[in-house]
C-alpha cells in the first residue's frame, strides 16, 4: 500500500523538553490511524508538525512522497479538525465550509454544491444559514469536520476531537467517524488519550511515552500482546506481575501481564488440580466495584501484587460478588492468557487500577 | 453581595451628590448658552437663541471646530494603522524586551501633557527643524491616541488566540488572506472602539496642542481658551463649549455600547 505520510528522524524540542524524539513512522493511504498516550506525550505535537503550525527540530516529512517538511500549513494537503473546532464565529455554517475552496478560488456554484454535499455527509443538510453560536457541541464538531472534508484531502488530521462531547454522543461520533473514514477513503491520523476510542476505530495505534511510539499495533494486538508494562497500563486495566511474585505465581523470572477478565475466581475449596496450563493465586477480595455490565473485584495477592478480576454479570451472580468482600479467594487463568513483557519500564503511576488518565487535553507547549 | 440598608442609603447618597458634583456645572454651561444676560445673571432672566446664531455666524469658532474635526480624524487614522500594526507584531514575534516596548507604547497616555507638549515641541523646531502647525498637532496627538487603538487590538488578539488563524491557514488561505477574512473582521469592533475613543481624546486635547500648534492654527479648545476671557465672546464660549460636551460625549458612549454589545455575542458564542 502507498504511504500517505512518512517521518524520518522526526524530533521537536521546546528548550530542554525533547517534545517528540527522533521519531520514524510510515502510515498507510487509507488508513485510520491513531496517536494515543497521555498528556505531554508528543502525540499532539506530532500532529501539529505534519500539519506545518510547528518546524521540527530535525528530521524530515514527507506526504505522499513529497519532502513538505520547511512547507508553510497552507502549502500542504493536509486538513486539521482542531480541539476546540475554531469554527470561524463571524461566518454561516456554509461560510465555514466553503472557506478552503474560496481560498483557492473554486467557482461560487463548484463550491456551494460541494459544501452542501459535505454537510450531508456530517448530516448536517439544511444548516448551512445557521450561525456557529446556534449549534450544539456535537453539530460544532460535525461542522468542523464538513469544513476539512469538503478539501479532500489527503490527509486528515484530528486533535482530539471528540474531548469536548459528553460520554453518549462520543460514543456515536466514534461509529460515525469511522464510517465516514471508510466513506471518503482518506487516510485519518487521529489523536487521543482515550484507549477506548482507540481501540474503538482505528487500523493501527501508535502508544506515545515521553515523545517516543512505545508500540506500534493493530488494536487486537495492543491489548492482547502489550509490548510494555508502560502500554499494558495505558490500554486497558493491566495486572502486572514481577519480581518475587511473579516466580512465586508463574514459576518463572520477568515481567507478566494478565487481562482481568481472563482471570476466574473461585472459592478456596474448588482449587483445580495441579495441570501445568494453569496459573493459581491465593488472596483476598479487598473491594467489589458493580459497573453495571460488569464487576471489577480488586484481590490481594498473598504473594503481594494486587490484581483485578473483571466478571461479567450475565446472570444474578453479583449478590454472591459482592458478599466476598474481605473472603480468600483463589485467582485461576490459563497460562495461554499470560502476556510477558520485554523491557523493565516503569508501569505509569495509577494505572494498574484500572483507571483511564484523567487529564482532559495535552499541554504540550 | 448583601448590604444592609443603612449602608445602602449612605452609598445611594454619595452616588447623587458625585453626580450632581460633576454634571451640575456642566448643565450650567448648556443653559448658559441659552442666557439672554451676556453677564450670566442668575437665574436666567430670558432664554434666547441669540448666542448659538451668533457662534454659528463666528468665524472663528466655525474654522476651529474645522481645524478639531480634521485633526482628529487623522491622527485616529494614523493610530489605527501603526496601533494594530504594533499589536499584532507584539504577538506575532517574542524578542528580548518586549514589554518593555509595550511598556512604552503605552506611556504617552500616562505622561503629563506639559511635558509630551515641551519635548515635542523642541524636537519639532530644534531637531526636525519644522514649523509648528497642523501636521505637527496631529503627529502629536496620534502619539497618545495610538494607546486606545493598540489596548483594545491587543486585548482582543489576546482573547482570540491563535486557533482561528491556524484553522485558516490550514485550510489553505495565505498570511494575508489569512488577515482579510479571519482576523481583520474580528478585530473590527475593537478597531472601531479604539477609534472612537482615540478621536474623543484628540478632540478635546488642549495642553498637548497649545505647545505644537504654533500660533497659526487654533483647534476648538484652543479657540476657547483664548475667547475665555474677553468679555464679548463668554456668550459664544459657552455656546461652543455645550456642543464640545455633546460631540465628546457620543463617540464614548458609542464606544462603550460597542465594547458591552461585544462582550454580550462573545459570551453567546464561546
Amino acid at each position: 500500500m502507498p504511504t500517505a505520510i512518512s517521518l524520518r528522524g522526526l524530533s521537536k524540542h521546546f528548550g530542554d523538553v525533547k517534545a517528540v524524539d527522533d521519531l520514524d513512522l510510515d502510515i498507510a493511504d487509507g488508513e485510520f490511524f491513531s496517536m494515543l498516550g497521555p498528556s505531554g506525550s508528543g502525540k499532539t505535537t506530532v500532529l501539529r508538525l505534519i500539519a506545518g503550525f510547528e518546524q521540527p527540530t530535525a528530521g524530515r516529512i514527507e506526504l505522499g512522497g513529497k519532502d513538505v517538511t520547511g512547507r508553510p500549513p497552507f502549502a500542504r494537503d493536509v486538513n486539521t479538525v482542531f480541539q476546540d473546532y475554531a469554527i470561524f464565529p463571524h461566518m454561516s455554517v456554509r461560510q465555514n465550509v466553503e472557506y478552503g475552496l474560496r481560498v483557492k478560488r473554486v467557482p461560487r456554484a463548484d463550491r456551494r454544491a460541494r459544501a452542501e454535499e459535505a454537510l450531508a455527509t456530517v448530516r448536517l443538510e439544511g444548516y448551512g444559514d445557521r450561525r456557529p453560536h446556534q449549534l450544539s457541541g456535537g453539530q460544532r464538531q460535525r461542522v468542523a469536520l464538513a469544513r476539512a472534508l469538503v478539501n479532500r484531502p489527503q490527509v486528515l488530521l484530528l486533535d482530539e476531537p471528540l474531548g469536548a462531547l459528553d460520554l453518549k454522543l462520543r460514543r456515536q461520533m466514534q461509529i460515525e467517524l469511522k464510517q465516514i473514514q471508510r466513506d471518503v477513503g482518506i487516510t485519518f491520523v487521529f489523536v487521543t488519550h482515550d484507549q477506548e476510542e482507540a481501540l474503538t476505530m482505528s487500523d493501527r495505534i501508535a502508544v506515545f511515552n515521553e515523545g517516543r511510539i512505545e508500540q506500534l499495533a493493530t488494536p487486537v494486538e495492543l491489548y492482547e500482546q502489550p509490548a510494555s508494562s508502560f502500554v499494558a497500563g495505558f490500554v486497558g486495566t493491566s495486572n502486572l506481575l514481577e519480581g518475587p511474585v511473579a516466580r512465586d505465581v508463574v514459576g518463572s523470572d520477568g515481567q507478566f501481564v494478565v487481562r482481568p477478565e481472563k482471570v476466574s475466581m473461585l472459592a478456596p475449596a474448588d482449587a483445580p488440580a495441579e495441570d501445568g496450563e494453569h496459573c493459581v493465586a491465593r488472596g483476598t477480595v479487598r473491594e467489589v466495584v458493580y459497573l453495571g455490565a460488569a464487576t471489577h473485584s480488586v484481590v490481594d495477592l498473598d504473594a503481594g501484587a494486587t490484581l483485578t478480576v473483571a466478571h461479567q454479570n450475565t446472570d444474578r451472580s453479583i449478590d454472591a460478588a459482592l458478599e466476598r468482600r474481605g473472603q480468600q479467594v483463589l485467582l485461576v487463568w490459563s497460562r495461554d492468557s499470560l502476556v510477558p513483557l520485554g523491557g523493565n519500564d516503569a508501569v505509569p503511576a495509577g494505572s494498574t487500577t484500572g483507571r483511564q488518565p484523567s487529564s482532559p487535553e495535552e499541554n504540550t507547549p | 453581595m448583601k448590604l444592609s440598608p443603612g449602608l445602602r442609603a449612605v452609598l445611594r447618597v454619595f452616588t447623587v451628590l458625585l453626580l450632581v458634583i460633576i454634571y451640575t456645572p456642566l448643565l450650567l454651561v448648556v443653559l448658559n448658552s441659552f442666557n439672554a444676560s451676556a453677564t450670566f445673571s442668575w437665574p436666567p432672566q430670558e432664554l434666547t437663541l441669540h448666542w448659538w446664531k451668533v457662534a454659528a455666524d463666528s468665524t472663528g469658532a466655525r474654522h476651529a471646530l474645522w481645524v478639531s474635526i480634521q485633526v482628529a480624524l487623522l491622527a485616529t487614522l494614523i493610530s489605527l494603522v501603526l496601533g494594530t500594526m504594533a499589536s499584532l507584531a507584539m504577538r506575532r514575534t517574542r524578542f528580548f524586551g518586549r514589554n518593555v516596548v509595550s511598556l512604552l507604547i503605552i506611556l504617552p497616555i500616562a505622561l503629563p501633557g506639559i511635558v509630551t507638549g515641551i519635548a515635542l515641541n523642541n524636537a519639532f523646531r530644534t531637531v526636525l527643524g519644522l514649523e509648528l502647525g497642523f501636521l505637527t498637532i496631529v503627529v502629536a496627538h496620534a502619539t497618545f491616541c495610538i494607546v486606545t487603538v493598540f489596548n483594545n487590538v491587543q486585548a482582543r488578539l489576546q482573547r482570540l488566540g491563535t486557533n482561528f488563524e491556524q484553522a485558516s491557514m490550514d485550510l489553505g488561505a495565505g498570511r494575508w488572506t489569512t488577515f482579510r477574512l479571519v482576523t481583520f473582521p474580528m478585530l473590527r469592533s475593537a478597531l472601531l472602539a479604539g477609534a472612537l475613543l482615540a478621536f474623543g481624546l484628540s478632540f478635546d486635547e488642549i495642553v498637548v496642542t497649545t505647545f505644537t500648534a504654533g500660533s497659526q492654527q487654533q483647534t476648538l479648545p484652543i479657540w476657547i481658551f483664548n475667547n475665555l476671557f474677553r468679555p464679548n465672546q463668554a456668550p459664544v464660549v459657552n455656546v461652543v463649549a455645550a456642543v464640545l460636551v455633546l460631540l465628546s460625549a457620543i463617540p464614548i458612549y458609542l464606544a462603550q455600547r460597542l465594547s458591552s454589545g461585544v462582550t454580550q455575542s462573545a459570551a453567546a458564542a464561546p
